[in-house]
Parts: structure tokens; sequence; C-alpha cells
């Protein structure tokens, strides 16, 4: 079972809780990935629609909200984020994001590590999403991060694991979970990240455009499954050479 | 008396602490995190917490995000 800062979880699929076309659809997708930790954004509040609070429709006691710091740019604007989102009662949980470019979404490695270590510090349990870079993995993990979330693609582009040589790296290394995070499009993607001995997935774009969220989001728990227990069964070694199924031997007969 | 909130500016009567101008905007409390003047307050603050002419107020709450 996955631990992550001493919680245990059954699942190995997080969800987002962006994109949705309505937050029953949202509730009904969720429930059918099986999800147990769900991310959220803080944002203001539209004082001309005061009353649209999407997230009302989710049980707190059946999802860990892990609040994320999206639209921080720098490690200031991401701490400011961090507490308010302590004070909104999301715990000490915390998806650090810190993107400052809006074209690609890539994260900032410098200002990651250094909010990092400054909210580690004030008691938040953090799980930073980084650049699939083995070494800042680890300078992330000395820092204190609970788990580590490199990304496959950029957030969004459902373009799938295109930095798996660096991850097979992250997760070779790592002491703290390794969570694939942005750009899995496809329960294929998640299931080559899970074969390759990811602890976790995080998915929200492809479940929530998805023409049928709710089966789609049952797709993508049983590809996680899938990949989690072909990891955990050892696959067969790759090889350039074709290696026959078949016997070699008592083909006599023929020739 | 004037405060801007969520970069608005909003007429409210003085006297008007937090916790009223929450409920005037039909929200719940618990819902809704309060950041006034660039100070983060505690719940348990709200009920107390008298707005001043001029003051800056951020309500902020969970959205839907990846």
């Amino acid at each position: 079972m996955l631990t992550i800062a001493g919680r245990k979880f059954r699942s190995r699929l997080f969800g987002g809780t962006g994109k949705f076309s309505s937050p029953e659809v949202m509730k009904e997708a969720l429930a059918a990935s099986g999800c147990e930790m769900v991310t959220v954004a803080l944002r203001r509040i539209d004082l001309n629609n005061p009353a649209d609070d999407i997230m009302s429709v989710l049980d707190r006691d059946r999802y860990l909200f892990l609040p994320n710091t999206s639209g921080a740019r720098d490690a200031d604007e991401a701490i400011r984020l961090a507490r308010l989102a302590r004070a909104s009662g999301g715990g000490e949980w915390l998806k650090l994001e810190v993107t400052p470019d809006p074209r690609t979404l890539l994260p900032d490695p410098i200002e990651t590590l250094k909010a990092t270590e400054l909210l580690v510090k004030e008691g938040f349990k953090v799980l930073p999403y980084m650049n699939a870079d083995p070494i800042l993995a680890l300078r992330l993990q000395d820092a204190g991060a609970v788990a580590v979330m490199p990304l496959g693609s950029p957030i969004g582009t459902n373009q799938g694991v295109l930095t798996r040589f660096q991850i097979e790296i992250i997760i070779a290394q790592a002491q703290v979970p390794v969570i694939v995070d942005a750009g899995l499009g496809a329960p294929s993607h998640v299931a080559e990240a899970m074969e390759m001995g990811a602890d976790a997935v995080l998915v929200n774009t492809a479940i929530a455009v998805a023409g049928d969220p709710v089966r789609m989001a049952r797709a993508f728990a049983m590809a996680v499954e899938a990949g989690r227990i072909a990891y955990e069964a050892g696959l067969g070694a790759v090889s350039k050479d074709a290696a026959p199924s078949s016997p070699e031997d008592g083909l006599g007969f023929l020739r | 008396m004037k405060v801007l909130c969520n970069g608005e500016a909003q007429e409210i009567a003085s006297g008007t602490r937090v916790a009223d101008y929450i409920r005037q905007l039909g929200l719940d409390i618990y819902s809704v995190v309060v950041e006034c003047d660039g100070r983060i307050l505690t719940r348990e603050e709200y009920g107390s917490h008298e707005l001043q002419d001029g003051s800056v107020l951020e309500l902020i709450r969970f959205v839907g995000g990846g």
C-alpha cells in the first residue's frame, strides 16, 4: 500500500478537480476513479456570483484535499497561497507549483526548492511539482518534500510520458514516493508510468475533458492498477534481437 | 465607508465585522479564507475583526484545479 507522510492510500491514482463540465460530473467521475486524494486550487470569490461553490459537492471525509499553488510565479506567491490554503482548512498537505511561464507552465526549479525549504519548516507536507530532473528530485527530498511530482509532459497537453529516461532515474534514486503528474492523456500513459515503478500518478485534464468523464475515470483506474500489478510481477527484459517463444527443438520432421 | 474587496470598491456600514460581511454576501464562513490588509485572519477572528474605511480584503476559496 502506498504511504505518503504516514498516510496510507489504497488507490495510486490521484485526481484533479479542474475543467469538469459540472460539479455533478466531477463528483461522479472522482467516485469512479476510486481516488482518495484530489487537488484543488485557490482563487478569489467572484462577488457577482458568490454562491458558485463547486467544491461543496465533495465529501471531505472521503477525499483528502491537496491544495495546489497554481498561478504562483515565484516562491513568495506560492508561500502566500500555501498559507491561505492552510487557513482555508486545507490542512498541511500542499502541491507546490511555481510556474512563471504561462506558455509552457514548466516549473521553476530554483523557486520551487526555495519555497519547499521554507514551507517544510512551517510544517507543510510539501509535494513539489517539478521538471523530471533526478538531481532536483534529490535536492527536494533532502529539503523535506514528502513526495516528488515529476512531470510526464507539460500540464494539460495529454502527450504522455515524454520524460521517461529521467523519471526512471528519479524512481531508482528517490527515497520518497514518486508521483508522475501532468500530461498523462490516456490510460496507456499511466500504465506506462506505473509499469516503470512510479508510486502513483495524478490525472486531471484527461478525465475532466473526456467525452464521458465517468467512464474515462474508470479506464484510468484500471490502467493504474494494471501497471502497478505488472511492475510488482516483474516485466521481462527488453532486447533488440528476437527470441522465439516456441521451442527450437523438435523441428527435425520439417527438414 | 468603503473597502476594497477582491479588487472591487464596496460600500459597507461602519462597524461591520468580517463575519457580518461574509454573511451579507451569502457565503458560508467555513468555505472562505480572508486576507485583510495583507494578513490572513483565523476563522476565530472573523466575528471580532472590524473592517475599517479603506481596508483591503481578499476573499478566497477552493475551486477546481489540477
